[in-house]
């Protein structure tokens, strides 16, 4: 009986350092190489394009714009989700994603320049990385 | 780039003689007079005592057409954009003819901001003229979709700011093509707009010379830049059996003419600062300058209307130039 508990306690032990060694792995893999927090990400705006165009960000995550040129600009999301005041040179908009989707936008002053945030699914568990509720832009 | 590029391959077998347009394209720049009288290019350098006679005596209607004044911005490329909208004002005013009012294609302000409109409006009251009438640029709907624009500029507008006004036998229309703009695309002038330009020159007589006046180019220059307007073709049509057409466009900053059949396209210098040629760098930004060189790609632009000649006369003047 004692043995018993004893191996119990060690399987235990062993499942609890195997799944954090798995947690620490995957939270590893998925840091964006540009990010400051796990839940920030950065976009430049700079020479009349979003730096980068498609930015991969989890549910929750912060996207941060910053304008480096000298002209104005706005972040504008295709379907009414985000908008942003002009921004003047330094100036910045942050917006927090909550739902998964594609968020396809572009800049309402140059609306040449267009660019997509994809927020995928938390859910890193067991099932592979998938897109759900992919939005539809209105575009 | 050469001057070539500039010019539309679509003439029509009119005669025009286009060796003589080339040429004068390449003076415009230093300050020439161009004019189409029934097809013939007839020119004159700046100083050329001949002008004179061609805009004081001649002259039914004269005036001018300034752009892009971007008051508030203040970096490298310009630091005092007031100054040099100050300048284009003194020339303005030196001109041998009075204009008998202003038109200002846009991007007044930098930020839509109520005080750089201020700014704009108090500087411009300077000009010895009757009236300046305005279209707005996108740097002048930010934010409030020009509801700070209209409030001061177009009062008696219609929708987003469009209206059309008769002076001197001449129809003058002021088009917007800067707001509800989509992803990815270009000037826009929507429906609403569109429908009220089918209505207000359906009873016009064909012989009245049509001004129309708008920020962004009416013609495509660079899509690739936003250098142009999707439903630009359908308002031109409403204008084919006009005898003489001009259309007067800002937002790139630098002069460009195309004429095609009964229409003269033309864009102006900004006051403020130049930007690049087409493709010519990563985008249509503000564009630095060697400082002695700047007041020779910032002007202003003359417009004579002769009665008994079709087109209009179009001068563009840079602010270092003799005149």
């Amino acid at each position: 009986m004692r043995n018993n508990i004893e191996r119990q306690v060690g399987v235990l032990i062993l499942v609890l350092v195997v799944a954090l060694m798995c947690y620490s792995v995957v939270r590893a893999s998925t840091e964006a190489p540009t990010k400051q927090k796990p839940s920030e990400y950065q976009v430049n705006i700079q020479d009349f394009s979003f730096e980068p165009d498609t930015v991969s960000v989890p549910v929750g995550a912060t996207v941060t714009w910053t304008n480096k040129d000298e002209e104005p600009h706005t972040v504008f999301s295709n379907d009414d989700v985000f908008k942003s005041k002009a921004l003047d040179t330094d100036e910045k908009f942050s917006f927090k994603f909550t739902k998964a989707g594609t968020y396809k936008y572009f800049c309402s002053v140059h609306p040449k320049m267009v660019a997509t945030i994809e927020v995928g699914s938390s859910d890193k568990k067991s099932a592979p990385m998938k897109m759900e509720n992919k939005r539809r832009g209105s575009d | 780039m050469t001057n070539e590029s500039l010019i539309t391959e679509n003439l029509n077998k009119d005669g025009i003689d286009r060796r003589g347009f080339l040429k004068c394209m390449a003076w415009a720049g230093t300050g020439a007079f161009c004019m189409l009288q029934g097809g013939i290019m007839k020119s004159f350098a700046l100083g050329d005592p001949a002008l004179h006679k061609v805009s004081a005596g001649n002259s039914e209607l004269a005036f001018v057409q300034i752009s892009d004044s971007h008051i508030g911005f203040s970096r490298a490329a310009n630091p005092d954009v007031a100054g040099t909208l100050r300048e284009a004002i003194a020339k303005i005013n030196a001109l041998p003819v009075s204009p008998a009012f202003v038109l200002h294609t846009g991007d007044i302000s930098q930020l839509s901001r109520p005080e750089q409109f201020d700014t704009a409006e108090q500087t411009l009251k300077d000009i010895r003229t009757e009236k300046v009438f305005y279209v707005p640029g996108e740097h002048d709907v930010l934010d409030d979709n020009g509801a700070g624009y209209r409030a001061r500029f177009a009062k008696n507008a219609e929708g987003d700011g469009w209206y059309s006004f008769d002076t001197h036998g001449a129809h003058f229309i002021g088009l917007v093509n800067v707001t509800n703009v989509k992803a990815g695309g270009l000037g826009n002038l929507g429906a609403e707009q569109l429908t009220w330009l089918e209505k207000d020159v359906k009873h016009l007589k064909p012989s009245t010379p049509v001004v129309v006046f708008a920020h962004i180019p009416l013609w495509s220059i660079y899509p690739q830049w936003g250098w142009g307007t999707s439903d630009s073709e359908q308002a031109l049509s409403y204008l084919k059996r006009f005898g003489s057409v001009t259309v007067l466009n800002g937002h790139i900053h630098q002069t460009m003419r195309k004429v095609d059949g009964n229409v003269t396209f033309h864009t102006a210098m900004s006051t403020a600062f130049p930007q690049a040629a087409p493709g010519d760098g990563p985008g249509p930004g503000p564009l630095k300058v060697p400082a002695e060189k700047l007041r020779s790609v910032l002007g202003i632009t003359d417009v004579n209307f002769i009665r008994g000649r079709h087109t209009l006369g179009v001068t563009d003047s840079p602010l270092d130039s003799a005149m």
